[in-house]
């Protein structure tokens, strides 16, 4: 019997905390399945955020360190200068790196820093009962705005590709998606793209993968697909929005 | 030989670091303590190390998480308000049990307060660090040849109970100028087994975190962490007596405070009076015994401080309120004088020529 | 050509994101179960029809199915491929 599909050996046995449905389960499989495929699994340090993934450091078979909120990029940072054969990476929410940590976001992708950020962008706070995030879209009903959100009150969704591929340090931005089959393909491409340049030591990369929060739309698993294409894509369109390697060899 | 060279206090902070083995800084500019990441931005490319100026107090202290997490020896700087900003990640240091050294150059608060010399953090340093259950390892120095001293003391000591270790000093002491000799030691080697540096297929994956949603168990890991502070309490405690064997009146004092109130007893022992002084170097562990004994003969404690009266106290409490403990102070960035302390030893005590 | 996928029933959430991937049609959610989690698992309905594409499987948020194919061709596993 040939295996043609299984749970990927940098999973642990723990079951995944997440809601029925949540497609960080999708992203963290494509992560462990990347990790095992180039072989750097011994080399890994991960580093899980505050927020549903909190948990994370349960989840995969490498090193994990779990940090304050909005800091994994900085703590990241400690962890690549410190070990300089290390694969590191941040796997983080959108209050964690586009709310309290912007700075540390911004920063870590100015320097350069030779690591991987997994942005998951589901446009809403998740683990404290879904609030609204700087990437909630405008009129979303959340928690916090009950009425909608009210761009003139409360600002307009935070677009972080865009805003981090102005920045020179910045070597490789692409923003994907996990709701269909062909779109969780190009997510996987898209991380191990990202993998690749930092083990080539080309720099810094993120990868924003706009993914479901279906207990906190209110919707079924199945529907939430639907809503993140009808109004996620829209707002946050899909693409490379930086690729310093692929501009340089072009010239 | 060791050479002495004229240091200094933040610089010889800086410098006893990379000897100790240091290899990572992460710091950011605040008066009065600025000189230690300059002096860190030179030196570290020079020994191949890492510095790096982070884009705040809170990612520098961040830095220093991650780096500690790997199992290297990184160390960061600030002064009040920095330290401010520091406390969430001192937390987390603290509840994963992660070593590193904090250098904290006291000035004058609160809020933005001024860049003049304060000893107003103590509690800050001693009582709440960061949120939580927690303690860190506090040295107070009292002269530019004891930070660099304690610096070496402080590195060993945190890898050895896995601890954050803070160096407490003032602007007074990271400003002045003085020689100093920096020891000729080791770091001492110790296994980081419990280090996120890649598990390499040859070990279990190795976890660095704080939380445990488990009431019970969260409840049964501070209780372990009790114990190892437990164990620091008895064997770590640093105090220097001076002159308290006989001593009528006995001063408490750490660090620039003691060292004008140094001065003071001396001119007071010269008019026959029987002064003393119990100086706290660790600050936590808190020298309690240390106090009691030196306290023996003593009718009267004065604790003096630069700031509105923290460690006194915790002298009170480690006399168990049983002699009277007074206190001298000045706040915001004023230095007491040692004729201002004079004063008060001579209020305080009978018999001596005036 | 044998093909035999497994859904492992106390994992599985019940999410239903496998039954709109199956270019067969043939996911379904099993409503005559409850698992030890008091979710509905998935199951094939007409496991001849399946074909071992695995968009169920890399669908998954839990790692829930595994599809195995025994043919004299040789195939290919879809994930951690090297």
């Amino acid at each position: 019997m040939t295996i043609i599909y299984q749970k990927s050996q940098a999973l642990t046995d723990t079951p995944l905390s997440y809601c029925p449905g949540c497609t960080h389960g999708i992203i963290h499989k494509l992560l462990a399945e990347t990790i095992i495929e180039l072989g750097v699994e011994g080399k890994t340090v991960g580093v899980a955020p505050v927020g549903c993934s909190v948990l994370a450091y349960n989840f995969f078979t490498f090193d994990m360190v779990q940090a304050p909120h909005g800091r994994a990029p900085a703590v990241a940072t400690g962890l690549r200068r410190a070990l300089p054969d290390g694969v590191i990476f941040t796997y983080q929410g959108d209050g964690d790196l586009a709310a309290i940590g912007t700075a540390e976001t911004i920063h870590a992708a100015n320097r350069g820093e030779n690591i991987v950020i997994i942005f998951v962008n589901n446009a809403i706070y998740g683990m404290t009962g879904g609030q609204m995030a700087p990437t909630s879209l405008p009129g979303q009903v959340t928690q916090t705005s009950p009425y909608g959100r009210d761009v003139l009150a409360a600002g307009y969704p935070l677009r972080i590709c865009e805003l981090l591929s102005t920045l020179e340090g910045v070597t490789y931005a692409e923003r994907v998606a996990v709701n269909t089959v062909p779109n969780i393909r190009k997510t996987k491409a898209a991380i191990k793209k990202a993998f690749r340049l930092q083990l080539a030591k080309k720099g810094f990369s993120i990868v924003e993968v706009l993914s479901t929060c279906p207990t906190n739309w209110g919707v079924t698993p199945v529907a939430a697909l639907d809503w993140l294409k009808e109004n996620m894509i829209p707002c946050y369109p899909l693409g490379v929005y930086k690729d310093r390697i692929a501009g340089e060899a072009g010239k | 030989m060791a050479a002495r060279v004229l240091m200094k206090g933040n610089e010889a902070l800086a410098e006893a670091a990379i000897k100790a083995g240091c290899r990572h800084f992460f710091g950011y500019p605040i008066t009065p303590q600025t000189e230690v990441a300059a002096y860190m931005a030179e030196r570290m490319p020079q020994v191949g190390g890492t510095y790096l100026q982070a884009e705040s107090e809170i990612a520098a202290i961040n830095m220093v998480l991650g780096a500690a997490a790997a199992g290297v020896r990184a160390m960061t700087s600030s002064s009040s308000p920095g330290i401010s900003l520091k406390t969430e990640g001192i937390s987390y240091l603290a509840g994963s049990d992660l070593p590193c050294v904090i250098i904290s150059i006291q000035r004058a608060g609160p809020g933005l307060g001024g860049i003049q010399p304060a000893q107003s953090d103590y509690n800050q340093a001693t009582k709440a660090p960061g949120h939580g259950d927690l303690q860190i390892l506090v040295f107070a120095p009292a002269s530019v040849q004891e930070m660099a001293n304690l610096v070496f003391d402080a590195f060993d000591a945190a890898d050895r109970y896995r601890i954050p270790a803070m160096i407490l000093g003032d602007g007074l002491l990271g400003q002045m100028m003085e020689p100093v000799e920096f020891p000729d030691r080791s770091p001492v080697e110790i296994p980081k087994n419990w280090a996120t540096c890649g598990h390499e297929n040859k070990r279990e994956h190795n976890i660095i975190n704080s939380l445990y949603l488990q009431a019970e168990i969260l409840e049964g890991i501070i209780l372990e962490r009790y114990k190892r502070y437990a164990q620091i309490e008895a064997t770590e405690t640093r105090a220097e007596q001076y002159l308290t064997t006989d001593a009528e009146l006995v001063i408490v004092a750490y660090g620039a405070s003691s060292r004008i109130a140094r001065s003071a007893i001396d001119t007071a022992r010269n008019h026959g009076i029987k002064a003393g002084m119990l100086r706290p170097i660790t600050l936590w562990p808190f020298p309690v015994k240390e106090i009691q004994a030196a306290t023996a003969t003593a009718k009267n404690i004065l604790v003096v401080e630069m700031s509105m009266g923290q460690m006194v106290n915790d002298v009170k409490l480690a006399v168990e309120c049983k002699l009277p403990v007074h206190f001298f102070g000045r706040t915001g960035g004023v230095i007491p004088t040692p004729a201002e302390v004079l004063q008060q030893i001579k209020a305080l005590t009978t018999g001596g020529a005036v | 050509m044998t093909i035999h996928v497994t859904i492992d029933e106390d994992i599985c959430k019940g999410c239903g994101l496998c039954t709109i991937v199956c270019p067969k049609k043939i996911m379904v959610i099993n409503r005559d179960k409850l698992n030890s989690k008091g979710y509905r698992p998935a199951m094939q309905s007409d496991p001849v029809q399946c074909i071992a594409c695995a968009m169920c499987a890399i669908m998954c948020p839990d790692s829930a199915i595994t599809v195995e194919k025994e043919d004299c061709h040789g195939s290919e596993s879809i994930n951690e491929r090297q």
